[in-house]
């Protein structure tokens, strides 16, 4: 058994996701089947391989450097159009410090 | 006007010779597609106002006398994962349903510059994570070849689309195997080029390391028109390659004697079945073409699928961490403090498969689990990147099955998410080597099912792929 119930609802904390008590269930059965699959990947020896994190290509290490000039940007009303609630020019949230 | 049975060459040809406008060209695309979607749901929305400006423009070029572009008047669907200015891009999603995007990817602004009109968006898995489009919010998409069956995923409604004939070429995206499954399942051609090759500014990030943006179209020449407007570096995407962009139409009418063609043997074990028949005589096809034919082995293949679903899962628990209901149009009312307005509108928002994914990915990625699987996950994707490298000192390019079997019955594998992500077994490769791969169709089953033919190169090898897969459609027609 690679997770159970309680390790799935620890996850989801850490994800920010809320689950049902349903979805907790079927997750933790879904999850251990295909962790189990993955666990697969232990056969390879993969002592002193790196690992690739991007598909790198050669290129002169300063290709993607430019002058630091100021280009367009978005304006502040555009980068708030699609806020659920914005306010005085900034995205509004529920309240975080507590008296 | 037959908007179904055009392609680009026939497009620039009639709009050369004033057969029609590129304003009547997309007012009977537009009422085309409008009229035939409901037989599929390969549109999400559609957005005929900008298409028609695209169309007015183009044919302001040709009253000037000017070049329209090389794809002017072409109408195009764009994947609903891919940013559309002021065109709503919902990613199949219902935290996004409402979302309008400030800005246009750079394969859009490509694309339009070009002269093409974009008719609309199409429908896909939720943030594109499936392989059977069944994850959208929005309904499932149907394959036009048979109703009862899935387009393949995730760009199944940009497959479907230009396989009903709703638009001549489609966007997709393909993070591991999402351009070339569906095309295989809809028997068009599909196109994941070089990782890097297309800019990925203005793509709903899935899986960065992995994601690219590809065209689908009814033919080879058609895809190679597309990709190279898209093609090219663009300051907006680090990751975007240097490399200058080769004609990609020069090579195509060239024969294809001498090549050598490897077929990898771990491909084909598990393969005895109509589409192992069907890619076995386009394989023939090949050899009467003057290739030689080498099987190659790729020893780490039976690794793939476990390498990528790391991967991938953990990127994406990243990338979609955004959507938070801070930023992006929906939000839980009815939450007591910041994190919990988080989660519930997590909860609620995304759908089973995104969480599936989300959960994984955080899970590898947390402490105690990040060696033992994601890094573990990267140095397998090193080994698996090295069998390809090795494989291309023997051979020229290399040609496989898309899929192991074609296109399933809606619901046949929705609720076992393994067999699902094991159906992907011979597209993800690719995807985790960054080589350009497509996907040709290569005939039907019995039942009358596309089955596609898969056609990979070593990097920036793209005009040599183009090159098989143009004298393979020749010779196949």
């Amino acid at each position: 058994m690679r997770i159970d119930e309680e390790q799935v609802r620890y996850v989801a904390a850490l994800a920010n996701l809320e689950l049902t008590a349903d979805e907790v269930r079927r997750m933790a059965r879904e999850l251990d089947q295909i962790l189990s699959y993955m666990d697969k990947l232990n056969e390879l020896d993969t002592e002193g391989v790196e690992p690739m994190a991007q598909v790198l290509y050669d290129a002169d290490p300063e290709a993607t450097l430019r002058e630091d000039r100021e280009g367009p940007t978005l304006s502040n009303e555009v980068a708030l159009a699609n806020a659920p609630l914005k306010g005085a020019g900034h995205f509004k949230v529920p309240k975080v410090i507590e008296r | 006007m037959d908007v179904a049975a055009l392609t680009i060459d026939r497009i620039r040809e009639d709009l050369a010779a004033r057969r029609y406008s590129a304003a009547e060209l997309a007012t009977a695309a537009l009422e085309f597609a409008q009229a035939e979607n409901p037989k599929t749901n390969a549109y999400l929305h559609f957005c005929p106002e900008r298409a028609m400006a695209a169309a007015r423009r183009v044919d302001e070029r040709l009253a000037r006398g000017e070049d329209p572009g090389p794809l002017g008047g072409v109408p195009v669907a764009v994947k609903d994962v891919i940013l559309t200015k002021d065109v709503r891009t919902t990613c199949a999603s219902r935290l996004l349903e409402k979302y309008v995007p400030p800005y246009d990817a750079t394969a859009v602004a490509r694309l339009e510059e070009a002269g093409a009109v974009i008719l609309g968006k199409t429908n896909c898995d939720e943030f594109a994570m499936g392989s059977s489009n069944e994850n959208s919010a929005f309904g499932p998409v149907r394959n036009p070849v048979d109703p009862e069956r899935v387009p393949g995923g995730s760009s199944g409604g940009s497959a479907a689309a230009v396989a009903q004939g709703t638009a001549v070429a489609a966007l997709g995206s393909d993070t591991g195997g999402s351009i070339r499954q569906p095309a295989s399942f809809c028997g068009v051609v599909g196109v994941t080029p070089t990782y890097g090759r297309v800019s990925r500014y203005g793509l709903t990030a899935f899986a960065s390391s992995l994601d690219h943006v590809g065209p689908l179209a009814r033919n080879v020449r058609d895809s190679a028109r597309l990709l190279q407007v898209i093609a090219g570096r663009d300051p907006m995407d680090s990751t975007s390659a240097f490399a200058p962009v080769p004609d990609y139409l020069a090579g195509l009418d060239e024969d294809i004697r001498g090549l050598k063609i490897g077929l990898p043997k771990e491909y084909f074990q598990d393969l005895a079945t109509e589409t192992g028949d069907l890619v076995a005589a386009a394989v023939e096809t090949l050899k009467g073409l003057g290739c030689e034919i080498r099987e190659v082995s790729l020893p780490t293949t039976e690794y793939a699928v476990p390498c990528y679903y790391v991967i991938c899962t953990a990127e994406a628990s990243s990338n979609l961490a955004r959507y938070d209901g801070v930023r992006y149009t929906i939000r839980a009312e009815d939450a007591e403090s910041l994190i919990d307005m988080y989660r519930k509108t997590r909860g609620r928002g995304f759908g089973a498969e995104c969480k599936r994914r989300i959960m994984l990915g955080t899970y590898v990625l947390s402490a105690g689990y990040y060696d033992a699987y994601y890094l573990k996950a990267q140095r397998v994707r090193t080994l698996i990147s090295r069998d390809f490298q090795a494989a291309f000192e023997q051979v020229d390019a290399l040609v496989a099955p898309v899929s192991p079997f074609p296109a399933f019955k809606l619901g046949e594998k929705i609720d076992d998410p393994l067999e699902m992500y094991l159906s992907d077994i011979y597209t993800i490769t690719g995807d985790l080597a960054g080589i350009p791969c497509m996907s040709v169709p290569c005939g039907r089953t019995a039942d009358g099912l596309p089955v596609g033919l898969q056609i990979l190169t070593n990097h920036f090898q793209e005009p040599l792929m183009f090159r098989i897969a143009a004298a393979y459609e020749r010779a196949a027609a």
